[in-house]
């Protein structure tokens, strides 16, 4: 079968922001700004007309990089699931650029902006590389990649406290890169393939002769163990807060969006087509991705509503979003995986809202101290109501993303039996209760009578408000539309093995 | 007792160390060495468990063209790649230990926590 021409648009939003970024390290920094935005905005438009052509292809197909077959050469394999997962990536990441580009001029030296452009777009390179590579190996060097990408814009603001979130965050990373190499170095060994789905075949071959048995069992605890390091799974979540809380807004928004979620979904992506969910769930690793997911989404609320700073507190709510996440992954039926994917989905698009939002109120007290912005609400209303919407989905209300989320959860769990659906039950009552008791508190704090005289009105960049506005629409959209949204992740899941 | 894979031992042995350390020590500098050594460790593993004895690197010089005479070279193609990939996280990992040191005079990062909460 030869490949369309649209076919290409997977590799075609891989090259771009690699070139890009080798460009924009070169550039001034107005024009490094403009050619950053410019390819982004790009890259959306590409990836939604990727997804429109892929909703009535509705296959997956491969694309041999340097037209070797199947068991020797690299390949790029694109889905319903991936063209989707790769929109909403792009129009997140475009959003959250926009919206925080006010602030860069303040956080990053005018010499190295062009250096942080260059960064982001090697951000991005290394996402959309991840999301379709079929490649094990290509996607560890991916997953390096957007690891030192991520480190330097955590540091680029280069105060002691993004240098020590830069360190913390380093650390723990090279370990989940170090466990996450070492199992697909054993897996290369074990099956002699390096593409995931020969991989599979193996695998599933060794399983039922039940030969290398313990190995296969260390491969998925040490690959499981390694991408929820890095995407930051409650005990290994310490470097998070820091790294979101202590940033310049776009980092903030794009790295507590989108990063944890490209490992996740490369971890989703291993799981189903390089091992196979009957040996996952053989292993028993799933119970416990779903107890240490309902650990992280109380632990990470619990600590939220500890928090006296807003940013930090949004950060440790992140924890609790990603608890979610495993929550649904560790539930061991597709539509626990679906529903993960939805949460995976409408929290990205939730967090970078809710930290371009805090960072536009806390300006307009001059301090992110929830003591601090009593009232702020009314002197910024474009962020004021943004932050609110962006509360509201996260707390699960109607029409928003986060409301469809936990729906699709609650029906998850409905079909598994015993003690796990009962014990999902009762993680999503609390944990829903205790995201209120902190995003409901910070939102009234937000439009309380203020107590001091109301200074002048903060100045709201207009690129920031329509882009902030543009991510509360997206939002909107997720609650509103979920249903084709579910049905859409449901039939490209089926594929995705 | 069978000592056939005594280099996958070397090199699970080296990982460990490097390994306990880049988790528990808390000096910045031996962080760097440890990491260095985790990879180091897995490179070995690969590049032993990539040779076969007795076979040649897959160059042919003497006429010689079945492929049982000589060893698959991917994966000393990805002990390169991952050596370079290495290399520049230990750079990353480095330049931002450098400069925690000029800032705040110390490599110990629970010292560097403790005066980095103080400055608030």
């Amino acid at each position: 079968m030869s490949l369309q021409l649209w076919q290409s648009i997977p590799f075609a939003m891989i090259l771009l922001p690699l070139g890009s970024a080798a460009l924009t390290s070169v550039l001034p920094k107005r024009a490094a700004r403009l050619w950053c935005a410019g390819v982004l905005a790009l890259e959306t438009l590409l990836s939604a007309f990727f997804f429109s052509k892929m909703l009535s292809f509705g296959q997956m197909y491969t694309y041999s990089m340097g037209h070797y077959p199947a068991p020797w050469g690299n390949e790029l394999r694109a889905g319903p699931l991936e063209a989707l997962v790769s929109l909403c990536f792009a129009v997140i990441l475009l959003l959250s650029v926009l919206g925080g580009f006010r602030k860069l001029e303040m956080h990053v030296e005018g010499s190295k902006q062009n250096l942080y452009c260059a960064l982001l777009m090697l951000l991005t390179c290394a996402m959309q590389a991840q999301l379709y590579t079929n490649d094990a190996f290509t996607a560890y060097v991916f997953v390096e990649i957007l690891t030192l990408a991520a480190a330097g814009l955590i540091t680029a603001r280069s105060d002691g406290k993004g240098l020590l979130a830069g360190a913390r965050y380093m650390v723990m990373n090279l370990v989940g890169s170090a466990l996450f190499l070492l199992a697909v170095i054993l897996l290369y060994d074990l099956t002699g393939h390096l593409l995931m789905s020969p991989m599979k075949k193996a695998v599933l071959a060794l399983h039922e002769t039940e030969r290398y048995h313990a190995p296969m069992t260390m491969v998925i605890v040490l690959l499981v163990t390694g991408l929820s390091v890095k995407s930051a799974l409650f005990p290994f979540h310490t470097w998070v807060p820091d790294a979101y809380g202590a940033s310049t807004p776009i980092t903030s928004a794009v790295l507590s969006s989108l990063l944890s979620k490209s490992y996740i979904f490369l971890l989703m992506k291993m799981m189903y087509r390089a091992i196979g969910m009957e040996v996952i769930a053989a292993a028993r690793v799933d119970d416990i991705l779903l107890l240490y997911g309902i650990l992280g989404m109380i632990v990470g609320s619990v600590q939220a509503i500890a928090q006296k700073d807003l940013r930090r507190m949004i950060a440790w709510s992140s924890v609790a979003q990603i608890g979610y996440i495993y929550m649904g992954m560790g539930l061991g039926n597709e539509a626990g995986m679906a529903a993960a994917l939805v949460q995976l989905l409408s929290h990205s698009a939730a967090k970078s809202m809710l930290f371009l939002a805090a960072d536009g109120v806390a300006d307009a007290r001059g301090s992110s101290l929830l003591q601090r912005l009593r009232g702020a609400g009314y002197s910024t209303p474009v962020f004021g109501v943004v932050f609110t919407v962006g509360a509201l989905s996260l707390v699960g209300a109607p029409l928003l993303g986060g409301f469809a989320a936990k729906a699709c959860f609650a029906l998850a769990a409905a079909e598994r039996d015993g003690w796990r659906m009962l014990l999902v039950f009762a993680a999503l009552a609390v944990s829903t209760l205790l995201n209120a008791v902190y995003f409901i508190g910070a939102v009234i704090q937000l439009y309380s009578k203020p107590d001091v005289a109301e200074g002048a009105k903060a100045r709201t960049g207009v690129l920031s408000a329509v882009s902030v506005c543009a991510l509360a629409l997206v939002n909107l959209c997720l609650g509103v539309f979920a249903s084709p949204l579910v049905q859409a992740i449901q039939s490209g899941l089926t594929l995705f093995g | 007792m069978d000592w056939h894979n005594y280099e996958e031992i070397a090199a699970m042995v080296l990982f460990g160390i490097g390994f306990a350390l880049l988790v528990l020590d808390r000096n910045l500098i031996k962080k760097n060495i440890a990491f260095a050594m985790t990879d180091s460790g897995m490179y070995l593993y690969l590049a032993a468990k990539g040779y076969i004895s007795g076979r040649a690197a897959p160059i042919i010089t003497d006429g010689v063209t079945e492929a049982e005479r000589y060893i698959n070279p991917v994966p000393a193609g990805l002990v390169l790649t991952g050596i370079v990939v290495s290399v520049a996280s230990s750079a990353v990992m480095l330049a931002i230990t450098v400069r925690l040191y000029r800032k705040y005079h110390t490599l110990n990062l629970d010292e560097i926590t403790r005066l980095a909460r103080g400055e608030e």
